[in-house]
């Protein structure tokens, strides 16, 4: 099953830790996915520039609209993700767990939808 | 031939003391070479020897590029069996051949590897899929398949497992693991007929394939032949089943003319052929549910009653709230929707199921057939939010605003 796991953050927070430790944290997710790529569990993933670039897309009444993201004031935003394939939900909190963004921030862990299906 | 092939030479070369890896490595060379040389010079007499004594060869070179393993070199050259090196009596007993099928089976299901796992290095080692084709099949980067099939195999050799003929109970076990993972397999690819998931099928007639072959090897085992029949019944629904633009079609709205009346023919032959004399497994009731379905001409047809009694049965071999699930639905038919919902209440405490869109989605059905259609609605629509499979939660929504 496929788990997107989504890495909430704020930039204020972010921005008022020292160097060493947002290196450290760097080190430690990309320890991770190392350690995710050796198991076949990793399926992909990127950090997100900031929502000071966000682009928002609407088309209405045929009219196509774009507006900055109202995200910029936004306290936490998306900063990341990263998709992985494992055994169960448990294993997928697991390794959102060891995320060292969990520990500042929130990692939100969604399903991602399957395509076989059983008639009813 | 290829893909038959494969694991009867793999099977071979591990018997004979190759490693998992390298042996795979050196089959798949052979295979390559084959492809690359039958066409041109025409198939050999016996494209089985042929198979091992190249890969053997390979396996040779492998340990011979290996200094540290050098002293390991005799024993791979002793690796080719004489009688391969030279076609077989058409009447000899195929006995080594199938026996290493099946041993290679029992390895890729070691009880120290999750389902997932199983599942991914049947298909390679017994299935002859190529990492490509699995990784495709599963939506997945090769490369993540590619080390998840090495994991597989690493984790077996730290658990001590072997190639080796297992010894009951241990056998049993590990054949119910073997089912499991063939179902498994079976229903990964079901439905899919369109879109990025189209490669999946090849997975159900990868399954159907296998447990095919399984049943050749225990014509005797009465859930081996439940199986198979139960993946025939349910595959020959697999024209009807999805409408031209991909959506599912309940099994009370399809065109039963569709179903493959040849699968029907031979699931309803091996359900009738096996119960009567096996000792009585969840597949194969499993497959007589499925066969009662089946021999209804018309949906309205159908004998609820005998299905019901089957649940019933079903729910005393192997108790599951997904059984009892299923039980409700053939109740309801039987008796009235009241009857069903009233089964279905003494489910939702079961946690099992808790969460389970199955559930809702079963009581929307029964609501509806009340003439609830409020109730039903918001039933469905809680279905829809609860599902995580796309072609379910679409049907579910459709179902919610028919009755808007």
């Amino acid at each position: 099953m496929k788990y997107l796991l989504l890495i909430y953050s704020s930039p204020a927070t972010w921005q008022a830790l020292p160097g060493e430790q947002r290196e450290e944290m760097a080190r430690e997710h990309a320890a991770l996915v190392n350690e995710l790529i050796a198991s076949g569990e990793y399926l992909g993933g990127n950090a997100l520039a900031d929502a000071l670039h966000a682009r928002v897309v609407r088309i209405r009444d045929g009219a196509r609209s774009v507006t900055d993201g109202p995200y910029a004031e936004v306290k936490e935003q998306l900063a990341g993700y990263d998709l992985v394939d494992c055994d169960s939900v448990e294993r997928a909190t697991e390794i959102a767990a060891r995320l060292p963004e969990a520990r500042l921030f929130a990692v939100e862990v969604r399903p991602v939808m399957e395509l076989n299906g059983m008639e009813m | 031939m290829l893909r038959r092939l494969s694991p009867q030479v793999l099977g071979a070369l591990i018997r004979n003391g190759g490693g998992f890896d390298a042996a795979e490595d050196a089959v798949q060379e052979a295979l390559l070479a084959a492809a690359q040389r039958w066409p041109i010079e025409g198939p050999p007499r016996n494209p089985r020897g042929w198979l091992i004594t190249v890969a053997a060869r390979r396996l040779t070179d492998q340990h011979r590029a290996d200094a540290a393993r050098a002293r390991r070199e005799a024993a791979a050259v002793a690796l080719i069996p004489a009688d391969d090196l030279v076609a077989p009596p058409a009447d000899a007993p195929p006995a080594v051949v199938d026996d290493d099928t099946l041993t290679l089976l029992f390895l890729c299901c070691h009880p120290a590897l999750t389902p997932p796992s199983q599942v991914a290095l049947t298909l390679r080692a017994v299935g002859g899929l190529t990492t490509v084709e699995i990784a495709r099949a599963f939506l997945v980067p090769e490369a993540s398949m590619s080390r998840r099939i090495s994991r597989a195999k690493q984790r077996i050799r730290d658990a001590g497992g072997r190639f080796g003929v297992l010894a009951e109970p241990e056998r049993h076990e590990r054949l119910d693991t073997v089912l499991q993972v063939l179902y498994l397999i079976f229903n990964e690819g079901y439905t899919a007929s369109a879109g990025p998931a189209l490669h999946r099928t090849e997975l159900t007639r990868e399954a159907v394939r296998l447990t095919r072959q399984v049943r050749r090897l225990l014509p005797d085992d009465g859930e081996v032949a439940g199986l198979l029949a139960l993946m025939l019944l349910t595959e020959a629904r697999r024209p009807a089943r999805t409408g031209p633009d991909g959506a599912l079609v309940p099994l009370a709205e399809q065109d039963r003319r569709r179903w493959s009346a040849d699968l029907i023919r031979e699931g309803i032959a091996l359900v009738t052929g096996t119960l009567p004399r096996s000792v009585i497994g969840p597949y194969q009731v499993q497959a007589a549910i499925a066969a009662v379905h089946a021999e209804a001409g018309r949906a309205e047809d159908t004998d609820w009653a005998q299905i019901h009694a089957l649940y019933e049965l079903l729910e005393r071999i192997a108790p599951n709230p997904m059984t009892t699930l299923n039980r409700a639905v053939a109740l309801a038919m039987a008796r009235g929707p009241h009857a069903g919902l009233e089964l279905l209440a003494t489910l939702d405490a079961d946690h099992r199921l808790a969460g389970h869109h199955r559930l809702s989605a079963v009581r929307a059905h029964l609501l509806e057939l009340a003439g609830d259609h409020p109730a039903a609605r918001s039933a469905y629509l809680d279905a829809a939010r609860l599902s995580t499979s796309l072609p379910e939660r679409r049907y579910l929504e459709d179902r919610a605003a028919r009755l808007g």
